[in-house]
């Protein structure tokens, strides 16, 4: 609880992330955040930016590779209930869709990046297909998109020491998988849902 | 003991009175102002607020203002850097510049070491930023990138930090155990007087405009008459200084007025430029810190100079 509350001050004054929610509330109902990702600070900052009720039945998901080495890591995963995955071993047949879905059950969010890794320009990259088939089994999830905005500054690929420049987090109205939607066009359509709140 | 009160005292009844002011500048309809000036206005009331509280506990804990004066810098710095392009290769010469050479300058203003901390940032900073952004191996734009350290480093820091420096500053002619502070105070309060003044008489008298595109409301009568209407009040506050002649006080007031609108006239001009970011989400509020200070950074370290040189104690 301690660590929760320190980790989540620390998060704020590194980014001075700004939070906003642009025709969207805060809520406590099953939802998966949908991101852009620019930096290792990107899982805490969305995570420390929801209200503390919704923050508790938020899991992100993070990268086995990175949040399971060290320590420190392995707690902090601990602390804001990560889940994690191995991006190495991602099989049809060991898909971490049903990983994710069993794991959340009834009550639980999820805080999905799905671009699949930290894009160094700060722009934002084409989605993978994790999102698509995550709503095709729960279609009634609300898909929230997130932007934001200048993290790549504060602590880009490669460094890993922060700059504490500002940022902001936006948050979006929620979109769903329509029924028959085809894959590579909801995805455009949730990549756009993130690209088009950064003028907002 | 009764100067420090009567100068709180008349600082308190100028604030209440321009909070009035905007108040009723906010119910006016008729005037035909338009809304973005008045809550500007507003704004820059509500920072002499800010200051006057700081400045309040300078009386009796000078460290502490140092340290305010020092999150005060590193917010403003953090929202000039926000505002320029950097690129990867200034990373390692950024995190070096926040998180040593902003709080070493303050430790070295709160322990009044002059002759290190006049120089820790244009020349040592300023030698190591153009370095460790060589030494990154990114070479585009050199120049441009270096300078945009140092420029956001000299302002929002070095600058500031002549401001809370007035607190051991040694006069000759100090009386009173809270002399210090309430130069601080007279500093501070004529900077922030001598904005409101030159923007009320400018929107009052103002027909020439200095640079339409970079400020559109700052005008030549509101930056002479303002420094004038200044240099009055200070005039009027001389017994609170060290200034021993009414008329050295009013100087004094007429510079620091001189040079904060000087500060404003800076930073509008690199929030024009940089249009597309300062309105954009990222700095909260329409403001923001650095915007609420310019004025001081500018007029902080002349101010401290000229009353080093013209009244310090030999």
């Amino acid at each position: 609880m301690i660590t929760e509350t320190l980790l989540t001050w620390i998060a704020r004054f590194i980014s001075g992330a700004s939070v906003r929610w642009v025709d969207s509330q805060p809520d406590t109902c099953q939802r998966v955040y949908f991101a852009n990702h620019t930096s290792h600070l990107d899982v805490v900052l969305v995570w420390s930016a929801l209200p503390t009720e919704v923050r508790q039945i938020t899991r992100p998901i993070a990268a086995k590779d990175y949040w399971d080495r060290g320590y420190i890591r392995r707690h902090l995963a601990q602390v804001f209930n990560a889940m994690l995955i191995d991006r190495k071993k991602i099989k049809v047949h060991q898909s971490p869709i049903d990983l994710m879905l069993s794991e959340i059950g009834s009550t639980h969010s999820l805080i999905i990046f799905p671009e699949g890794g930290r894009n160094a320009e700060g722009g934002v990259g084409e989605f993978k297909s994790g999102l698509y088939y995550l709503s095709k089994k729960r279609p009634e999830l609300e898909l929230i998109p997130v932007f934001i905005n200048n993290m790549n500054r504060i602590l880009p690929r490669g460094e890993f020491l922060p700059v504490p420049l500002l940022s902001s987090l936006t948050f979006g109205p929620p979109i769903w998988l329509e029924a028959g939607e085809p894959k590579a066009e909801f995805l455009a359509r949730a990549r756009e849902a993130v690209v088009s709140l950064k003028d907002r | 003991m009764l100067k420090d009160w009567a100068l709180l005292g008349i600082v308190l009844v100028l604030l209440s009175l321009a909070t009035f002011v905007g108040r009723w500048l906010q119910r006016q309809t008729t005037l035909g102002l338009d809304k973005r000036s008045v809550d500007s206005f507003n704004s820059r009331v509500n920072a002499w607020w800010f200051f006057s509280l700081v400045l309040g506990i300078a009386f009796f804990q000078p460290t502490l203002t140092v340290v305010l004066f020092g999150l005060l810098s590193f917010w403003a710095l953090r929202e000039f850097v926000t505002l320029t392009p950097t690129s990867m290769g200034d990373h390692r010469a950024l995190f070096w510049v926040f998180f040593f050479f902003t709080p070493m300058q303050f430790v070295l203003v709160s322990l009044n070491y002059y002759d290190f901390f006049s120089i820790l940032i244009p020349v040592y900073a300023f030698l190591f930023i153009a370095a460790r952004v060589a030494i990154s191996g990114d070479f585009k734009r050199f120049l441009e990138r270096v300078a945009k350290v140092q420029f956001g480093l000299l302002v929002c820091v070095y600058c500031l930090s002549f401001a809370p420096a007035l607190l051991f500053l040694e006069c000759k002619n100090m009386d009173g155990n809270y002399a210090n502070a309430r130069l601080l105070f007279f500093f501070v309060t004529m900077v922030l007087i001598s904005e409101l003044l030159q923007f009320l008489l400018g929107r009052m008298f103002g027909k020439h405009v200095i640079a339409e595109v970079v400020d559109s409301t700052r005008t030549w009568e509101g930056v002479i008459g303002g420094s004038g209407a200044t240099a009055i009040i200070g005039m009027s506050l001389y017994w609170a200084t060290p200034f021993p002649a009414w008329w050295q006080a009013a100087a004094m007031a007429a510079l620091i007025a001189v040079m904060a609108s000087a500060g404003a006239m800076t930073l509008a001009a690199i929030k024009k430029d940089r249009g597309e970011v300062s309105t954009g989400t990222l700095i909260e509020g329409h403001a923001g810190v650095l915007s609420r200070i310019d004025a001081v950074c500018f007029a902080a370290p002349v101010f401290y100079h000229v009353t080093k040189y013209f009244f310090g104690a030999a």
